[in-house]
């Protein structure tokens, strides 16, 4: 299999690798980037995916940025970026629609690291926060918050949203816990608890007055559109932390995945690594969630779409983080195209669709490799 | 800090010449170790000799993976200390001990569509920083460690489409390029098959003939008497003797510690002892022993007290050679004559 990979980098490097006995040949192609303060190495396939999707997150950004109630051309779009257009055009472009497609490219990025991390830890493609029920914690508490308490304000509904998604989260993984924590057990006990917290919703919003229930329901679709800059800032500050986590705790998370033996006789303190880890990954979606509403599925699908395409062993942040911003951008584009011809649609109503058709098909292969014939 | 004062168990020193005079590099002090609310081990001291091939042998459930699981840290001891080069290793930072001792667990998980060479590169992990993720030196030791597991050729495949010998390979060249004086292997060769089992030694001797100490959990015991220099016999959480394989096993204390009764001989090829099991259907004396029927019909030993009933049928006493397995091998395979059913019941008396 894998006939497209070179099984030595070519030209030059081939021959090196032949005739020097220390060169590691590792099945694909290679680049080590070495300085005195600074070597890593990447597989090239792996750099390449993640760069091209990032570029496709890009380009679907600035190309949905055309599509509104006021079109524009992609002329007007550059030039407005540029800083060259029309004033009207850039109050159009710069202020109103670029946190919007910004939204969707970080907030796509954050969700594919949060999928990873929880993939990793708990061994299980299906370990993704929206699954483990994290995203219907958030939603309890917005419930809670607009119905209950009366508090429908960005600020109101965002902090909300975090509590929510972190008191859903240590509740699982307090039921989940006997002498640590198992990753099939966490994904049991997080279905389970957010089918609770379902029909918690449902009750709530039964017997809310219809505004209300508008208000809550427009929050739960998930949609990006209403972003401005004003939320924006914060979720970027924040963003930026946790991809700065993530990227710090990377190197633990590639350890973990041997095993808590091996990870700890590599030099890993295996349990304040996890709680590290797990901290990251719900605040990935605590961040998004709050800001956008529950955006479900991109988590559950990127890191593994990533490690498709990438091949790399287990999944790797930095391709989830490339595919979610590209699955995010493209839902938006999608989204954005089809009110072009029919009505706005809420940006997660379309990753939900999309996300499901692919979760369907994920359980069914699962089922078939735990109670199937074949090993 | 004042770790060095551990005079007061130079008395439970073992009668071993290779413990030097010095402490060794590693040294169990006085530890508890369990799991959750279970206790497998009270007040264990052990001493590791530096450069030793040491095994640790003892039945199912005697602590002896805990044991090696409280020296790799993996296990944390409720009291008492685990001492690396004099210091307790709770006082290291982790990365600092993985360049000095590192351990093959029973089961480590390969992540999905990892390459050979990949997860031999992880074993690097002690010596990267963020910064430095592959200097050079990483990319020598990985080659080293598959050169020295002979994975060269099987470098760039993936390590699900390997057999259960090779990928166990690949685990220990990912302890080996770890670069550590001090390996820990916790039943290595359990899963294997015989060949790949004492390729698996082999492999482990020339590690340690090129210095390092060298600490296995061993399940066969004439594989530990035929490899280690050094062995630790456990039973019931504690230490029963250490020693030379050579001192130490004999047939009283295979019996004494595993409940087996067995013949000590030496191994024919290395002339290190060999445990041979003594058949418990024979009397206890013997060492050659005959073997005691168990059918309950036996026409070779019950002909003698009973005589046939039937005339004529072709049961002859002295018709085999020797009453050994073969006789009752034979008289179930031959033809038993149904008209002496009295012989059924009939127990040879010994």
């Amino acid at each position: 299999m894998n006939a497209d990979i070179a099984r030595n980098p070519s030209g030059e490097a081939s021959t090196a690798s032949e005739r020097d006995p220390n060169r590691v040949d590792f099945g694909y192609e290679v680049r080590g980037l070495r300085c005195r303060w600074f070597s890593v190495r990447m597989g090239v396939r792996l750099a390449t995916v993640s760069a091209v999707l990032f570029l496709a997150a890009l380009t679907l950004a600035v190309m949905s940025i055309r599509f509104g109630e006021y079109a524009l051309t992609i002329g007007d779009v550059i030039a407005a970026l540029t800083g060259s257009g029309a004033e009207f055009h850039r109050v159009i472009v710069v202020e109103w629609r670029l946190p919007v497609v910004v939204a969707a490219i970080v907030f796509g990025a954050l969700l594919g690291i949060g999928g990873a991390v929880f993939q990793s830890l708990t061994r299980n493609p299906l370990g993704s926060p929206d699954v483990i029920g994290f995203d219907a914690g958030s939603y309890t508490a917005v419930v809670l918050c607009i119905l209950v308490f009366g508090r429908g304000g960005y600020w109101s509904v965002a902090g909300a949203a975090i509590v929510g998604g972190l008191a859903t989260a240590l509740l699982v993984y307090v039921l989940a816990y006997r002498r640590g924590v198992q990753g099939f057990r966490l994904i049991i006990v997080g279905i389970g608890v957010s089918a609770m917290l379902g029909s918690i919703n449902a009750y709530l919003i039964a017997r809310a007055d219809l505004t209300d229930a508008m208000t809550v329901g427009f929050w739960g679709a998930g949609s990006i559109t209403r972003v401005a800059w004003s939320g924006m800032f914060p979720s970027l500050v924040i963003a930026v932390v946790i991809v700065l986590a993530a990227v710090l705790l990377a190197p633990y998370l590639r350890r973990l995945e041997l095993g808590d033996d091996a990870a700890i006789t590599l030099g890993t303190r295996v349990q304040p690594a996890r709680l590290a880890l797990l901290v990251v990954g719900v605040a990935t979606t605590a961040l998004v969630t709050a800001a956008a509403g529950p955006i479900g599925f991109v988590a559950l699908v990127a890191p593994q779409l990533a490690r498709r395409l990438t091949r790399s062993p287990g999944v790797s942040m930095l391709s989830a983080a490339a595919m979610g911003a590209a699955l995010l951008a493209a839902a938006h584009f999608l989204a954005m195209l089809i009110a072009q011809f029919y009505r706005p649609i809420p940006v997660g109503l379309i990753t939900v669709c999309l996300g499901g058709l692919y979760l369907i098909r994920l359980l069914i292969r699962e089922s078939r490799r735990q109670y199937g014939v074949s090993p | 800090m004042d770790l060095m004062t551990d005079q007061k168990r130079t008395d439970e020193q073992p009668p071993d010449d290779t413990a030097v005079a010095a402490q060794p590099r590693l040294v169990v002090d006085e530890a508890t170790i369990g799991y959750d609310r279970t206790v497998i081990s009270e007040h264990l001291s052990v001493r590791i000799p530096d450069g030793s091939f040491t095994a640790i042998i003892g039945p199912n459930g005697c602590g002896k993976s805990t044991l090696l699981r409280a020296l790799a840290r993996v296990l944390t001891p409720r009291a008492g200390r685990v001492l690396l080069d004099g210091r307790a290793i709770s006082t290291y930072r982790s990365k600092e001990i993985a360049r000095r001792m590192g351990l093959l667990p029973q089961t480590s998980l390969a992540p999905d569509g990892i390459r050979v060479a990949d997860l031999v590169a992880r074993g690097r992990a002690p010596y990267q920083s963020l910064v430095h993720q592959w200097r050079p030196s990483d990319e020598d030791a990985v080659a080293a460690a598959m050169r020295a597991t002979r994975l060269t050729e099987l470098s760039g495949r993936l390590v699900d489409e390997l057999s259960g010998g090779q990928r166990q390979r690949v685990w220990v060249a990912m302890l080996l390029a770890q670069q550590t004086p001090i390996v820990l292997l916790d039943e290595p060769t359990t899963f294997l098959d015989i060949a790949h089992q004492y390729e698996l030694m082999e492999l482990f001797r020339t590690f340690h003939d090129q210095g390092k100490t060298i600490v296995t959990v061993l399940h066969d015991l004439n594989q530990a008497a035929r490899y280690a220099d050094h062995l630790v016999v456990m039973n019931n959480g504690g230490i029963v003797t250490t020693g030379r394989p050579g001192e130490v096993i004999t047939a009283e204390l295979i019996e004494e510690v595993f409940g087996l009764r067995s013949l000590v001989v030496p191994d024919p090829v290395t002339g290190t002892p060999m445990v041979v099991p003594l058949d418990p259907r024979a009397a206890p004396a013997q060492p050659v022993p005959p073997v005691a029927p168990v059918r309950p019909v036996r026409p070779v030993v019950t002909a003698q007290p009973v005589p046939p009933v039937a005339p004529g049928v072709p049961v002859q006493p002295g018709g085999t050679d020797t009453p050994g397995v073969l006789d009752v091998d034979a008289s179930v395979a031959g033809p038993v004559p149904s008209t002496s059913p009295i012989t059924a019941d009939i127990h040879p008396e010994k």
